[in-house]
Protein backbone atom coordinates (compact mmCIF):
# COMPACT_ATOMS: atom_id res chain seq x y z
CA UNK A 1 0.00 0.00 0.00
CA UNK A 2 2.92 2.70 0.82
CA UNK A 3 4.77 1.82 -1.70
CA UNK A 4 2.36 1.65 -4.25
CA UNK A 5 1.21 5.48 -3.26
CA UNK A 6 4.85 6.34 -3.47
CA UNK A 7 5.47 4.98 -7.20
CA UNK A 8 1.88 6.96 -7.94
CA UNK A 9 3.33 9.51 -6.42
CA UNK A 10 6.23 10.12 -8.50
CA UNK A 11 4.60 9.16 -11.98
CA UNK A 12 2.13 11.74 -11.25
CA UNK A 13 4.85 14.31 -10.02
CA UNK A 14 6.70 14.11 -13.45
CA UNK A 15 3.14 14.39 -15.37
CA UNK A 16 2.54 17.38 -12.93
CA UNK A 17 5.91 18.56 -13.65
CA UNK A 18 5.42 18.49 -17.33
CA UNK A 19 2.41 19.94 -17.04
CA UNK A 20 3.84 23.01 -15.16
CA UNK A 21 6.96 23.56 -17.58
CA UNK A 22 6.18 22.36 -21.03
CA UNK A 23 2.24 22.25 -21.33
CA UNK A 24 0.96 25.16 -20.06
CA UNK A 25 1.26 28.65 -21.37
CA UNK A 26 3.87 30.82 -20.48
CA UNK A 27 1.89 34.16 -18.39
CA UNK A 28 2.27 37.05 -20.76
CA UNK A 29 3.38 39.92 -18.21
CA UNK A 30 5.57 37.67 -15.80
CA UNK A 31 7.26 34.85 -17.89
CA UNK A 32 8.54 32.12 -16.56
CA UNK A 33 8.59 33.11 -12.60
CA UNK A 34 4.69 32.67 -12.99
CA UNK A 35 5.22 29.08 -13.04
CA UNK A 36 5.90 28.68 -9.35
CA UNK A 37 2.86 30.31 -8.87
CA UNK A 38 1.51 26.08 -9.23
CA UNK A 39 3.61 24.83 -6.52
CA UNK A 40 3.11 28.43 -3.87
CA UNK A 41 -1.04 27.94 -4.11
CA UNK A 42 -0.48 23.73 -3.91
CA UNK A 43 1.91 24.29 -0.65
CA UNK A 44 -0.53 26.98 0.89
CA UNK A 45 -3.46 24.58 0.13
CA UNK A 46 -1.57 21.58 2.01
CA UNK A 47 -0.40 23.88 5.27
CA UNK A 48 -4.40 24.66 5.86
CA UNK A 49 -5.33 21.15 5.28
CA UNK A 50 -2.97 19.91 7.71
CA UNK A 51 -3.20 22.58 10.09
CA UNK A 52 -7.23 21.97 10.21
CA UNK A 53 -5.75 18.12 10.82
CA UNK A 54 -4.37 18.99 13.79
CA UNK A 55 -7.31 20.78 14.88
CA UNK A 56 -9.57 17.71 14.00
CA UNK A 57 -7.30 15.12 15.77
CA UNK A 58 -6.65 17.77 18.54
CA UNK A 59 -10.40 17.22 19.54
CA UNK A 60 -10.55 13.50 18.99
CA UNK A 61 -7.67 13.21 21.41
CA UNK A 62 -9.29 15.42 24.07
CA UNK A 63 -12.33 13.37 23.91
CA UNK A 64 -10.94 10.17 23.25
CA UNK A 65 -7.42 10.08 24.51
CA UNK A 66 -5.99 7.33 21.89
CA UNK A 67 -2.06 8.04 21.05
CA UNK A 68 -2.84 7.47 17.71
CA UNK A 69 -4.72 10.53 17.42
CA UNK A 70 -1.94 12.41 18.88
CA UNK A 71 0.75 10.66 16.61
CA UNK A 72 -1.28 12.40 13.36
CA UNK A 73 -1.67 15.35 14.85
CA UNK A 74 1.62 15.95 15.82
CA UNK A 75 2.92 14.65 12.12
CA UNK A 76 0.35 16.80 10.57
CA UNK A 77 1.56 19.59 11.98
CA UNK A 78 5.37 18.91 11.44
CA UNK A 79 4.19 18.81 7.62
CA UNK A 80 2.42 22.04 8.14
CA UNK A 81 5.21 23.97 9.31
CA UNK A 82 7.26 22.37 6.08
CA UNK A 83 5.21 23.32 3.66
CA UNK A 84 4.55 27.16 5.29
CA UNK A 85 7.83 27.39 5.12
CA UNK A 86 7.89 26.54 1.45
CA UNK A 87 5.00 29.01 0.70
CA UNK A 88 7.32 31.82 2.45
CA UNK A 89 10.20 31.16 0.54
CA UNK A 90 8.33 30.59 -3.21
CA UNK A 91 6.62 33.43 -2.34
CA UNK A 92 9.21 36.05 -2.07
CA UNK A 93 10.81 34.74 -4.91
CA UNK A 94 7.53 35.33 -6.90
CA UNK A 95 7.38 38.60 -4.99
CA UNK A 96 10.50 40.52 -6.01
CA UNK A 97 9.69 39.89 -10.19
CA UNK A 98 5.75 40.75 -9.78
CA UNK A 99 6.05 43.51 -6.89
CA UNK A 100 10.05 44.37 -6.82
CA UNK A 101 10.56 43.61 -3.40
CA UNK A 102 11.08 40.74 -1.20
CA UNK A 103 8.75 41.03 1.56
CA UNK A 104 5.80 43.28 2.20
CA UNK A 105 3.63 43.99 5.25
CA UNK A 106 0.90 42.67 3.52
CA UNK A 107 -1.87 41.31 5.27
CA UNK A 108 -1.39 38.09 3.82
CA UNK A 109 1.81 37.78 4.15
CA UNK A 110 1.83 38.56 7.60
CA UNK A 111 -0.76 35.96 8.64
CA UNK A 112 1.11 33.16 7.22
CA UNK A 113 3.86 34.43 8.99
CA UNK A 114 2.45 34.49 12.05
CA UNK A 115 0.92 30.92 11.14
CA UNK A 116 4.28 29.56 10.85
CA UNK A 117 5.45 30.58 14.37
CA UNK A 118 1.94 29.31 15.91
CA UNK A 119 3.13 25.62 15.02
CA UNK A 120 6.09 25.82 15.62
CA UNK A 121 5.18 26.85 19.15
CA UNK A 122 3.15 23.96 18.91
CA UNK A 123 6.16 21.89 17.99
CA UNK A 124 8.00 23.45 21.08
CA UNK A 125 5.23 22.40 23.14
CA UNK A 126 5.59 18.73 21.86
CA UNK A 127 9.18 18.60 22.20
CA UNK A 128 8.94 19.51 25.87
CA UNK A 129 10.19 16.93 28.82
CA UNK A 130 8.00 14.72 30.96
CA UNK A 131 5.10 12.19 29.97
CA UNK A 132 3.49 11.54 26.85
CA UNK A 133 0.32 12.03 28.38
CA UNK A 134 1.06 15.33 29.42
CA UNK A 135 2.48 16.38 26.46
CA UNK A 136 -0.38 15.11 23.77
CA UNK A 137 -3.01 16.75 26.58
CA UNK A 138 -1.07 20.09 26.29
CA UNK A 139 -0.28 19.90 22.80
CA UNK A 140 -3.77 19.12 22.41
CA UNK A 141 -4.98 22.42 23.53
CA UNK A 142 -2.69 24.34 22.24
CA UNK A 143 -3.93 23.02 19.02
CA UNK A 144 -7.22 24.42 19.14
CA UNK A 145 -6.09 27.70 20.43
CA UNK A 146 -3.81 28.34 17.72
CA UNK A 147 -6.42 27.16 14.88
CA UNK A 148 -9.13 29.62 16.12
CA UNK A 149 -6.93 32.75 16.06
CA UNK A 150 -6.13 31.45 12.00
CA UNK A 151 -10.08 33.09 11.16
CA UNK A 152 -9.42 36.17 13.58
CA UNK A 153 -6.56 37.09 11.99
CA UNK A 154 -7.82 36.37 8.59
CA UNK A 155 -10.79 38.75 9.36
CA UNK A 156 -8.86 41.62 11.02
CA UNK A 157 -6.88 42.08 8.20
CA UNK A 158 -10.55 42.54 6.09
CA UNK A 159 -11.09 45.50 8.29
CA UNK A 160 -7.78 47.05 7.86
CA UNK A 161 -7.94 46.69 4.06
CA UNK A 162 -11.34 47.77 3.57
CA UNK A 163 -10.80 50.93 5.80
CA UNK A 164 -6.73 52.04 4.83
CA UNK A 165 -5.79 49.75 2.20
CA UNK A 166 -8.68 49.58 -0.51
CA UNK A 167 -6.19 47.85 -2.86
CA UNK A 168 -5.38 44.00 -2.10
CA UNK A 169 -2.58 42.93 -4.11
CA UNK A 170 -1.97 39.00 -3.94
CA UNK A 171 -2.14 36.10 -5.37
CA UNK A 172 -4.94 34.84 -3.99
CA UNK A 173 -6.20 32.13 -6.47
CA UNK A 174 -10.13 33.13 -5.78
CA UNK A 175 -9.05 36.71 -7.01
CA UNK A 176 -7.12 35.46 -10.14
CA UNK A 177 -9.06 32.35 -10.59
CA UNK A 178 -11.70 33.82 -12.93
CA UNK A 179 -9.32 35.70 -15.72
CA UNK A 180 -7.27 32.52 -15.76
CA UNK A 181 -6.25 30.70 -18.75
CA UNK A 182 -8.10 27.17 -19.20
CA UNK A 183 -5.25 24.94 -19.44
CA UNK A 184 -3.55 26.98 -16.36
CA UNK A 185 -6.17 26.03 -14.18
CA UNK A 186 -6.36 22.74 -15.27
CA UNK A 187 -2.70 22.78 -14.28
CA UNK A 188 -3.01 24.10 -10.88
CA UNK A 189 -6.16 21.77 -10.02
CA UNK A 190 -3.74 18.85 -11.29
CA UNK A 191 -0.89 20.42 -9.05
CA UNK A 192 -3.30 20.59 -5.85
CA UNK A 193 -4.53 17.02 -6.12
CA UNK A 194 -0.33 15.78 -6.21
CA UNK A 195 0.49 18.09 -3.91
CA UNK A 196 -2.73 16.62 -1.18
CA UNK A 197 -0.90 13.17 -2.10
CA UNK A 198 2.55 14.24 -1.04
CA UNK A 199 0.98 15.13 2.09
CA UNK A 200 -0.74 11.65 2.69
CA UNK A 201 2.19 10.33 1.43
CA UNK A 202 4.23 12.03 3.99
CA UNK A 203 1.37 11.58 6.51
CA UNK A 204 1.74 7.82 6.08
CA UNK A 205 5.46 7.32 6.60
CA UNK A 206 5.47 9.89 9.43
CA UNK A 207 2.79 7.49 11.47
CA UNK A 208 5.03 4.54 10.00
CA UNK A 209 8.38 5.89 11.51
CA UNK A 210 6.54 7.13 14.94
CA UNK A 211 4.88 3.97 15.22
CA UNK A 212 8.48 2.13 14.89
CA UNK A 213 9.80 4.13 17.53
CA UNK A 214 7.11 3.38 20.16
CA UNK A 215 7.87 -0.23 19.06
CA UNK A 216 11.47 0.14 19.95
CA UNK A 217 10.91 1.74 23.23
CA UNK A 218 8.45 -0.81 24.22
CA UNK A 219 11.77 -3.50 23.51
CA UNK A 220 14.38 -1.26 25.69
CA UNK A 221 11.87 -1.31 28.58
CA UNK A 222 11.28 -4.81 28.45
CA UNK A 223 14.93 -5.68 28.69
CA UNK A 224 16.12 -2.51 30.80
CA UNK A 225 13.65 -4.09 33.37
CA UNK B 1 -21.86 30.33 39.02
CA UNK B 2 -21.63 32.09 42.61
CA UNK B 3 -19.63 29.44 44.18
CA UNK B 4 -17.11 29.78 41.11
CA UNK B 5 -17.09 33.42 41.42
CA UNK B 6 -16.41 33.23 45.04
CA UNK B 7 -13.92 30.77 45.05
CA UNK B 8 -12.16 32.43 42.06
CA UNK B 9 -12.27 35.54 44.09
CA UNK B 10 -10.84 33.59 47.06
CA UNK B 11 -7.74 32.54 44.99
CA UNK B 12 -7.39 36.56 43.38
CA UNK B 13 -7.12 37.37 47.05
CA UNK B 14 -4.79 34.79 48.01
CA UNK B 15 -2.52 36.00 45.36
CA UNK B 16 -2.49 39.67 45.64
CA UNK B 17 -2.34 38.55 49.38
CA UNK B 18 0.67 37.11 48.57
CA UNK B 19 1.62 39.70 46.31
CA UNK B 20 1.74 42.12 48.79
CA UNK B 21 3.70 40.35 51.32
CA UNK B 22 6.63 40.22 49.45
CA UNK B 23 5.89 42.61 46.86
CA UNK B 24 8.69 40.90 44.64
CA UNK B 25 7.02 40.29 41.36
CA UNK B 26 5.47 44.05 41.14
CA UNK B 27 8.48 45.70 41.92
CA UNK B 28 10.43 43.44 39.63
CA UNK B 29 8.09 44.60 36.97
CA UNK B 30 8.03 48.15 37.78
CA UNK B 31 12.00 48.30 37.68
CA UNK B 32 12.00 46.30 34.64
CA UNK B 33 9.54 48.96 33.12
CA UNK B 34 11.52 51.79 33.93
CA UNK B 35 14.45 50.12 32.82
CA UNK B 36 12.82 49.59 29.48
CA UNK B 37 11.93 53.35 29.52
CA UNK B 38 15.54 54.02 29.77
CA UNK B 39 16.79 52.18 27.20
CA UNK B 40 14.16 53.59 25.09
CA UNK B 41 14.96 57.35 25.74
CA UNK B 42 18.43 56.81 24.58
CA UNK B 43 17.09 54.69 21.69
CA UNK B 44 15.17 57.69 20.38
CA UNK B 45 16.14 60.99 22.00
CA UNK B 46 12.85 62.41 23.73
CA UNK B 47 13.48 66.12 22.30
CA UNK B 48 12.87 65.00 19.54
CA UNK B 49 9.29 65.49 17.89
CA UNK B 50 9.10 62.29 15.62
CA UNK B 51 9.49 60.52 18.76
CA UNK B 52 5.90 61.16 19.60
CA UNK B 53 5.15 58.33 16.68
CA UNK B 54 6.88 55.56 18.91
CA UNK B 55 5.22 56.03 21.74
CA UNK B 56 2.29 53.56 21.08
CA UNK B 57 4.65 51.41 20.26
CA UNK B 58 6.42 51.69 23.75
CA UNK B 59 2.90 51.21 25.79
CA UNK B 60 2.45 48.08 24.56
CA UNK B 61 6.00 46.71 24.71
CA UNK B 62 6.75 47.81 28.68
CA UNK B 63 3.01 46.53 29.40
CA UNK B 64 4.07 42.97 27.74
CA UNK B 65 7.09 42.57 28.54
CA UNK B 66 6.64 43.71 31.81
CA UNK B 67 3.74 41.37 31.57
CA UNK B 68 5.36 38.37 30.88
CA UNK B 69 7.22 38.41 33.84
CA UNK B 70 4.90 38.23 36.42
CA UNK B 71 2.75 35.59 34.17
CA UNK B 72 5.63 33.50 34.28
CA UNK B 73 5.59 33.68 38.36
CA UNK B 74 2.07 33.14 38.32
CA UNK B 75 1.82 29.40 38.29
CA UNK B 76 5.43 28.78 39.36
CA UNK B 77 5.33 30.14 42.28
CA UNK B 78 2.59 27.71 43.29
CA UNK B 79 4.47 24.78 42.19
CA UNK B 80 6.92 25.75 45.35
CA UNK B 81 4.93 24.00 48.21
CA UNK B 82 3.21 21.44 45.55
CA UNK B 83 0.61 23.91 46.13
CA UNK B 84 -0.88 23.59 42.61
CA UNK B 85 -2.09 20.38 43.61
CA UNK B 86 -3.91 21.60 46.77
CA UNK B 87 -5.43 23.87 43.95
CA UNK B 88 -6.49 20.64 41.90
CA UNK B 89 -7.65 18.57 44.42
CA UNK B 90 -9.67 21.02 46.80
CA UNK B 91 -13.74 21.08 45.76
CA UNK B 92 -13.83 23.78 43.06
CA UNK B 93 -13.89 23.97 39.36
CA UNK B 94 -10.61 24.13 37.79
CA UNK B 95 -12.32 27.01 35.88
CA UNK B 96 -12.76 29.03 39.06
CA UNK B 97 -8.73 28.74 39.35
CA UNK B 98 -8.41 30.29 36.11
CA UNK B 99 -10.60 33.07 36.86
CA UNK B 100 -9.02 33.53 40.02
CA UNK B 101 -5.11 33.74 38.25
CA UNK B 102 -6.84 36.03 35.31
CA UNK B 103 -7.75 38.39 38.19
CA UNK B 104 -4.80 38.57 39.99
CA UNK B 105 -2.43 39.02 36.95
CA UNK B 106 -4.71 41.56 35.61
CA UNK B 107 -4.62 43.65 38.41
CA UNK B 108 -1.17 44.03 38.84
CA UNK B 109 -0.52 44.67 35.15
CA UNK B 110 -3.32 46.97 35.61
CA UNK B 111 -1.12 48.48 38.31
CA UNK B 112 2.11 48.83 36.18
CA UNK B 113 0.40 50.49 33.63
CA UNK B 114 -1.45 52.90 36.22
CA UNK B 115 2.62 53.72 37.55
CA UNK B 116 4.33 53.60 33.86
CA UNK B 117 2.04 54.93 31.31
CA UNK B 118 2.44 58.56 33.07
CA UNK B 119 6.51 58.11 33.85
CA UNK B 120 6.46 57.26 30.08
CA UNK B 121 4.50 60.73 29.45
CA UNK B 122 6.25 62.69 31.76
CA UNK B 123 9.61 61.31 30.54
CA UNK B 124 8.96 62.23 27.00
CA UNK B 125 6.66 65.73 27.40
CA UNK B 126 4.01 63.87 25.50
CA UNK B 127 0.82 66.07 26.12
CA UNK B 128 -2.23 63.61 26.24
CA UNK B 129 -4.95 65.92 23.77
CA UNK B 130 -6.95 62.69 22.54
CA UNK B 131 -10.17 61.04 24.61
CA UNK B 132 -9.16 59.95 27.72
CA UNK B 133 -11.56 57.71 28.24
CA UNK B 134 -11.79 55.63 24.59
CA UNK B 135 -7.72 55.61 25.61
CA UNK B 136 -8.26 53.69 28.99
CA UNK B 137 -11.28 51.36 27.14
CA UNK B 138 -8.47 50.53 24.32
CA UNK B 139 -6.17 49.65 27.69
CA UNK B 140 -8.34 47.95 29.15
CA UNK B 141 -9.22 45.89 26.24
CA UNK B 142 -5.98 44.64 24.90
CA UNK B 143 -4.87 44.32 28.57
CA UNK B 144 -7.70 41.73 28.91
CA UNK B 145 -6.96 39.55 25.69
CA UNK B 146 -3.34 39.87 27.22
CA UNK B 147 -3.62 38.34 30.33
CA UNK B 148 -6.56 35.91 29.30
CA UNK B 149 -4.20 34.40 26.79
CA UNK B 150 -1.34 34.98 28.95
CA UNK B 151 -3.00 32.91 32.42
CA UNK B 152 -3.86 30.41 29.71
CA UNK B 153 -0.63 29.07 28.38
CA UNK B 154 1.26 30.40 31.56
CA UNK B 155 -0.42 27.08 33.08
CA UNK B 156 0.16 25.20 30.28
CA UNK B 157 4.31 26.02 29.88
CA UNK B 158 4.28 25.71 33.81
CA UNK B 159 4.16 22.00 33.10
CA UNK B 160 7.54 22.14 31.59
CA UNK B 161 10.79 22.35 33.66
CA UNK B 162 11.54 25.20 31.07
CA UNK B 163 8.48 27.07 31.15
CA UNK B 164 10.70 30.71 31.33
CA UNK B 165 11.83 29.75 27.74
CA UNK B 166 8.65 28.63 26.46
CA UNK B 167 5.89 30.73 27.64
CA UNK B 168 7.27 33.83 25.40
CA UNK B 169 7.90 31.84 22.27
CA UNK B 170 3.92 30.03 22.80
CA UNK B 171 2.46 33.37 23.86
CA UNK B 172 3.45 36.02 21.34
CA UNK B 173 2.59 34.27 17.91
CA UNK B 174 -1.48 33.62 19.84
CA UNK B 175 -1.34 37.20 21.30
CA UNK B 176 -0.38 38.73 17.68
CA UNK B 177 -3.94 39.75 16.77
CA UNK B 178 -4.15 42.01 20.08
CA UNK B 179 -1.10 43.29 19.84
CA UNK B 180 -1.52 45.04 16.69
CA UNK B 181 -5.14 45.80 17.12
CA UNK B 182 -4.13 47.11 20.73
CA UNK B 183 -0.77 49.01 18.59
CA UNK B 184 -2.94 50.70 16.08
CA UNK B 185 -6.18 51.65 18.16
CA UNK B 186 -3.43 53.06 20.78
CA UNK B 187 -1.51 55.16 17.44
CA UNK B 188 -4.83 56.28 16.05
CA UNK B 189 -5.72 58.33 19.44
CA UNK B 190 -2.60 59.34 20.38
CA UNK B 191 -1.49 60.15 16.94
CA UNK B 192 -3.57 60.39 13.87
CA UNK B 193 -6.64 61.35 15.36
CA UNK B 194 -8.03 62.08 11.78
CA UNK B 195 -8.44 58.28 11.56
CA UNK B 196 -10.85 58.08 14.11
CA UNK B 197 -13.42 56.00 12.37
CA UNK B 198 -11.24 52.97 12.06
CA UNK B 199 -10.88 53.15 15.85
CA UNK B 200 -14.28 50.59 16.35
CA UNK B 201 -13.33 48.58 13.37
CA UNK B 202 -10.14 47.72 16.07
CA UNK B 203 -12.57 48.52 18.82
CA UNK B 204 -14.64 45.66 17.97
CA UNK B 205 -11.82 43.18 17.07
CA UNK B 206 -10.20 43.50 20.34
CA UNK B 207 -13.64 43.15 22.12
CA UNK B 208 -14.30 39.26 19.56
CA UNK B 209 -10.77 38.45 20.54
CA UNK B 210 -11.52 38.88 24.13
CA UNK B 211 -14.51 37.35 24.38
CA UNK B 212 -13.44 34.41 22.29
CA UNK B 213 -10.17 33.46 24.20
CA UNK B 214 -11.64 34.00 26.73
CA UNK B 215 -14.52 31.63 26.22
CA UNK B 216 -12.08 28.86 24.74
CA UNK B 217 -9.81 29.05 27.64
CA UNK B 218 -12.40 29.08 30.40
CA UNK B 219 -13.23 25.82 29.15
CA UNK B 220 -10.46 24.24 28.30
CA UNK B 221 -8.56 25.18 31.28
CA UNK B 222 -9.40 21.66 32.82
CA UNK B 223 -8.09 19.70 30.25
CA UNK B 224 -4.63 21.54 31.60
CA UNK B 225 -5.17 21.50 35.15
CA UNK B 226 -5.49 17.41 35.00
CA UNK B 227 -2.57 15.48 36.51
Amino acid sequence: MHRSLVWILIILMSAALYLVFIWSPIEKVMGNVQKIFYFHVGSAWVAFLAFGVVFVYSILFLIKRKRSYDMIAGISAEIGVLFTAIVLTTGPIWGRSAWNTWWTWEPRLTTTFILFFLYLAYIFIRRMDGAWEKKARLAAVFGIISFIDVPIVFMAIRWWNSKLHPIVFGDAPNQSGGGIEGEMLATLLFCLGVITLLYIVLLQKGIYIEKTKLAVENYKKITYR
Amino acid sequence: MRDLIISALAITWKDLYAEWRTKQVLSTMLIFSGLVIVTFSFAFDPTNNTVRAVIPGMIWVITIFAGILGLNRSFISEQYNDSLHGLIVSPIDPSSIYLGKFLSNFIIVLFVQIITIPLLFILFEYKMNGNILLFVLVLFLGSVGFICVGTFLAALSANSRSSEMLLPIILFPVISPIVIAAVQSTRILLIDVEEIESLFSWISLMAGYDLLFFVFCFFLFEFIMEV
